[in-house]
This record gives structure tokens, sequence and C-alpha cells, in this order.
């Protein structure tokens, strides 16, 4: 029988029962995560054209805020296309592959942790160069975290979408960037959650492809793996171009298909 | 000096446990005389706080390998005829203590093993009262908070206090059941069980003892100890009420000291309504949540123990709740 687990956001609350963890040094899986997936093309540090902001220490492994911008300097010409983000020491390293629209300058998310690891974020420009820049996090056990068992709850949610803008920052008044967010009700069961009576594993379910558009342009797509926090979000600047409104489509393991549509809010 | 005396006096009283606990592995059967007189060197408190109420006060820490989990309130109900247990602690080594302490005051035997909710510090010793043969009763969710749990909390603290005392943790699921009020006789005494919907946690008990107006509130209440937030902020600030309504004379909170009822729920409440507060403030102005958690609940900082430990790990799981009103 398949099991589906809740929405309220569970914790991998293990770790703050207690004090410090001893942990030996892993050996650092990135080059060989380089040639993977990157096909061992060569990555140019990226300092200066993207950014990566994570807390050093993640308080809840399941739930821990990612921030990429993109800051190109003025005068170069060229675009990012995508941002892959690669959690290193997690089982399934690729969270997520973001492709965005030229507009997008910020992508902040949340996502699961398993242990002490280096970050990176890997933009591959227009021209097809490829930038790298990391970071580190310490946290431990977001990926086995099970979801909270509200089991009703989640089904007559499972899907939900909200959308929501911001209004523009007060200190950059000239500035025509927008923020918004998109959020999607989902367990995003990692398939590493064992259940300890039955030991048998609670199935891979999440968010494997999420889209944002505004009017009939694209602004943002996500590819998502395991590491995504259960309710995927994700907050992101983008350059309003006057439609009237946004729609999102987002699709699951399971072949489920969640569509949505929400005015713009013109007066942000 | 007295440094040098007290490390002195701590190595002989773990030579003592050492020795003990060999003699219990080897000859459970007739070692039960022996198991008793030694533990009795151990010093583990269990207080009498009502007449039949005995209640050990957990240190306000984290769990360690030093201090082996024992950091939560557990204690015992004496009735006529039988013993009920509320919690077990935090490894099995604490739960043979507490046993042994048990034994110390009363021969009747553990009727009941009452578990408050799912977390390691308030059933890991549970094994420890497995051959008394008592009947393991908890929340209708428990079992299913084990089961999807149990594995991460088993690895995680098998890292945090190792494998010696983490390899004899067995988890024991309940086989009573509550789901609304459950009434347990011990004989001329009747204890009260509620379940409560998700609140601190998805599993929550308690246990009031009508006889003494004593309520065992579990991690509902915590006093002193910050509260730790792994269920729904707003299904615990609607349990409140419910909460103060009931008829008792003192609480014995999950983490802190027994204190008088309901008053010994206010700290907890401001707490709870702060953070909640804060954090839709936040919401409400777009303040992202990695900004959002640094500030929400601040204020509360010196009110608390172990505040830097939990504050901002409670508002990202209010923020990730609040954020869908």
């Amino acid at each position: 029988m398949r099991r589906k687990f809740g929405i309220l956001c569970a914790l991998a609350l293990a770790l703050c029962f207690g004090a410090g963890a001893l942990r030996a040094e892993p050996q650092d899986p990135w080059p060989d995560l380089v040639r993977d997936i990157f096909k061992g093309k060569p990555l140019v540090d990226g300092k200066g054209l993207i950014s990566i902001e994570m807390p050093s220490r993640a308080e809840d492994a399941a739930i821990v805020p990612v921030t990429l911008r993109i800051t190109l300097p003025a005068g170069d010409t060229r675009a990012v296309k995508a941002i892959t983000l690669v959690i290193d020491q997690n089982p399934s390293p690729v969270a997520a592959v973001f492709t965005v629209d030229p507009g997008v300058s910020m992508i902040s998310t949340r996502v699961r942790v398993n242990s002490y690891t280096n970050v990176h974020a890997v933009a591959e420009l227009s021209d097809g160069a490829l930038y790298v820049v990391q970071t580190y996090v310490k946290a431990s056990g977001g990926c086995s975290a099970p979801a909270a068992s509200d089991t009703q709850q989640a089904k007559a949610n499972l899907g939900l979408m909200r959308f929501r803008q911001f209004a523009a920052p007060k200190q950059t008044p000239a500035s025509t960037t927008r923020e918004a967010q998109i959020m999607i009700r989902h367990p995003n069961n990692s398939g590493l959650q064992m259940d300890q009576i039955t030991h048998l594993y609670v199935p891979l379910f999440i968010v494997s492809e999420l889209r944002v558009w505004q009017g009939d342009q694209l602004l943002l797509s996500m590819d998502g793996g395991i590491s995504i926090s259960e309710d995927p979000n994700i907050r992101f600047a983008y350059r309003p171009n006057g439609a009237a409104t946004f729609h999102a489509e987002a699709r699951d393991t399971d072949g489920h298909v969640f569509r949505a549509e929400w005015p713009a809010d013109q007066s942000m | 000096m007295g440094q040098l005396l007290g490390h002195h006096l701590i190595r002989f009283t773990r030579a003592i446990f050492i020795l003990s606990c060999l003699f219990v592995n080897l000859d459970r059967s007739t070692g039960l005389t022996f198991y008793k007189t030694t533990y009795a060197e151990e010093q583990f408190s269990l207080s009498e706080i009502a007449s039949g109420v005995y209640v050990h006060v957990g240190k306000t820490e984290l769990m360690t390998a030093e201090n082996e989990g024992d950091i939560a309130n557990i204690g015992i109900i004496v009735g006529h005829d039988f013993v009920a247990v509320i919690d077990t602690g935090g490894s099995v080594r604490e739960g043979a203590k507490f046993l042994a302490a048990i034994r110390r005051v009363t021969p009747k035997p553990i009727r009941y093993v009452i578990n408050s909710h799912a977390h390691p510090d308030h059933l890991f010793g549970n094994a420890a009262f497995a051959h008394e043969g008592p009947t393991f009763v908890g929340h209708a969710n428990l079992p299913q908070a084990l089961s999807v749990r149990g594995a991460l909390y088993l690895d995680a603290f098998r890292r945090i206090m190792g494998s010696r005392l983490i390899d004899e943790v067995e988890l024991i699921p309940p086989t009573l059941m509550v789901g609304g009020e459950l009434r347990l006789d011990l004989g001329q005494r009747v204890v009260t069980l509620r379940s409560w919907r998700t609140a601190h946690s998805d599993s929550d008990l308690t246990v009031l003892d009508e006889t003494t107006g004593t309520l065992f509130a579990g991690d509902l209440v915590f006093l002193r100890h910050i509260p730790v937030l792994d269920g729904s902020i707003r299904g615990w600030l609607a349990a409140m009420d419910e909460l103060s309504a009931i008829r008792a004379a003192r609480v014995v909170p999950g983490h802190g000291p027994v204190s008088a009822w309901p008053g010994g729920l206010a700290d907890e409440r401001r707490y709870l309504q702060r953070l909640a507060q804060d954090t839709r403030s936040l919401i409400a102005q777009g303040i992202p949540l990695a900004t959002a958690v640094k500030s929400a609940g601040t204020s509360e900082k010196l009110q608390w123990e172990l505040f830097e430990e939990y504050n901002v790990r409670n508002a990202t799981a209010a923020y990730s709740e609040l954020e869908w009103e």
C-alpha cells in the first residue's frame, strides 16, 4: 500500500536533542561529481558572476534556506541559462537544476542536507561556459527526516499552489526588479525514509518539475531532486513584462500534474 | 583539592555501575537483589511530589553520552495494586536506574508504561521495563511516529551518544493506543490519559492523576527549558485553553521544575504567542525565511535555557507552517 506522509513541517529533530556529533571527514566527492554531472567540462571560478548563500550551521537539516544570486557585471553581455545546485554529500547530490529567463537575478529555495557538506552552484552561461561558487554547511539527517503524519490533510492539500508577489524594495526605487514566490504542497518523500517497523522504505514521491510563467514568458523551471524540502518553495527576482497573469505547472514522480494561475498585481 | 576528591568519587561510582551491569547481564533471573542494591549507589533521584506520585527531574541539557540521555522528567503513579510509569528516559541505562529507583519505593507490579510522545529522551528507556511485562501505552499516532522516525533517531543518537548506550535501545511501540480519553485503574486510583491533536508533536499524550491533582503534561508543557516545536505552532497555541482548563493542582512538565497549575503554563504560552506573532509579522512584511528566523522570538532570549539551541529551529518550523495561512 502506498503511504504518503503529511504536510506539517516535520523536522529532523534528532540533531537538536543532542550535542555535536563526532564525524569522520569523508573523501571529497566533488572531482567525481564534476566528471559525472558536467562531463568533465572545465569549471571557472564564478566569484563576481554568481553567489550562493546558506547558513553555516543549519538549525533544521530538513529546511535549509539557500539563495543563488546572479551578479553579472555591467558590460558582460552574456546571460545565465541555468544553475545546477549540488549538495556534495547528499545521497543524490544534484538538488535541482534551475533554468532561468535572462531577467531572473535571484532564486531562493529550501533544501535537505544530510551531513556536513560543501554545496556548489554551477551556472551555465549563454556562451556555454560554466562558472562555479561554493559554500559549506553543517547539518545532518535532512534527507531521511520524515514528514509529519497528518495523512488526511496531506491528501486533501496535495499539489495546492500559492503565489505571492512582493513589493519592490524601498531602497531601490528605480529598480524594475520584483520578487515573487511559488509554493506547492507536497511531501517530497525522498525515498530514503525507512519504516522502522516494516523495514520498508517510504517510496520516492517528489515534485520533479516546476515551471512558472509571466504571461507567455517562461521565467523559471526547476528540475527537482530528493533534496528539495517538503512543500517546495521558490522565491525569485524577475523583471515584470506587463502581463496580466502568472501561471505555474508542477509534475511529480507519480504522474500528477498540478496547474494554477494568478492575476499579476500591477500595483507592486 | 575538593575537585580532586570529587573526581575520585565520580570514578568510584562509575566502577560500581559497570560492575552492576555485568551482574545484571550475566544473571537476570537471580540478580535482582544485587541490581537493587548497587543501583542505589547511583543516587538516581526520585522524589514523592504528592501522595503516591514520584518524579525524577531531568537535567536541562541536550542528550549526551555523559548525561546518558537523562534530560526529561519521568515519573510514576502508584495505585493500591499497580504502578504506572510515565516515560522511561533517554537510554536503557537511564531506564534501568529509574526502575531500580522505583523498586526502592514500591514492590508493586508495573502494569503500564505510558509514553507521552515519540521523542527519544522520553522513550529510549522503554527496553529497561520490558521484562517487567507491562502494557506499553501511547497516542494512537505513536506507532506511526516511531516507525517513520525511529531509524533516524537511532542513527543520530548513535553518533551523538555512542553505540554503547544506543545499541541496547529498542523501540517498543504501544499495544494500548489512546485516541481521545482512556481511564486506567491502578487499584483504588484511576488515572486519565488524553491524546492531543498535533501540538508539540503529533503524538502528545497527557496523564492526569485526579487523586492528587497531578498532571503529567509531557512536552505539551515546558518550564525554564525553551519549548521545542516539532508539531504545529497553531495546534499548540490552540491547545492552550484546553490545557489550562484541566483541573489539577500541579504539573509535571516534560522539561523543567514541577510547578503549580495552570500558572505553570504562562511562560510557554507567552513564548509561543510571541514566536507566532513575530513570524506572522515578518511573513506579512515579505521578509524571507533565512532572515526572519534570526529575529523571530528573540525578545524571549533571557527567559529560557537552551534558547540558542532551539529558537532558530522553532522559528523555521513556525515560518514554514504559518506562511501557508
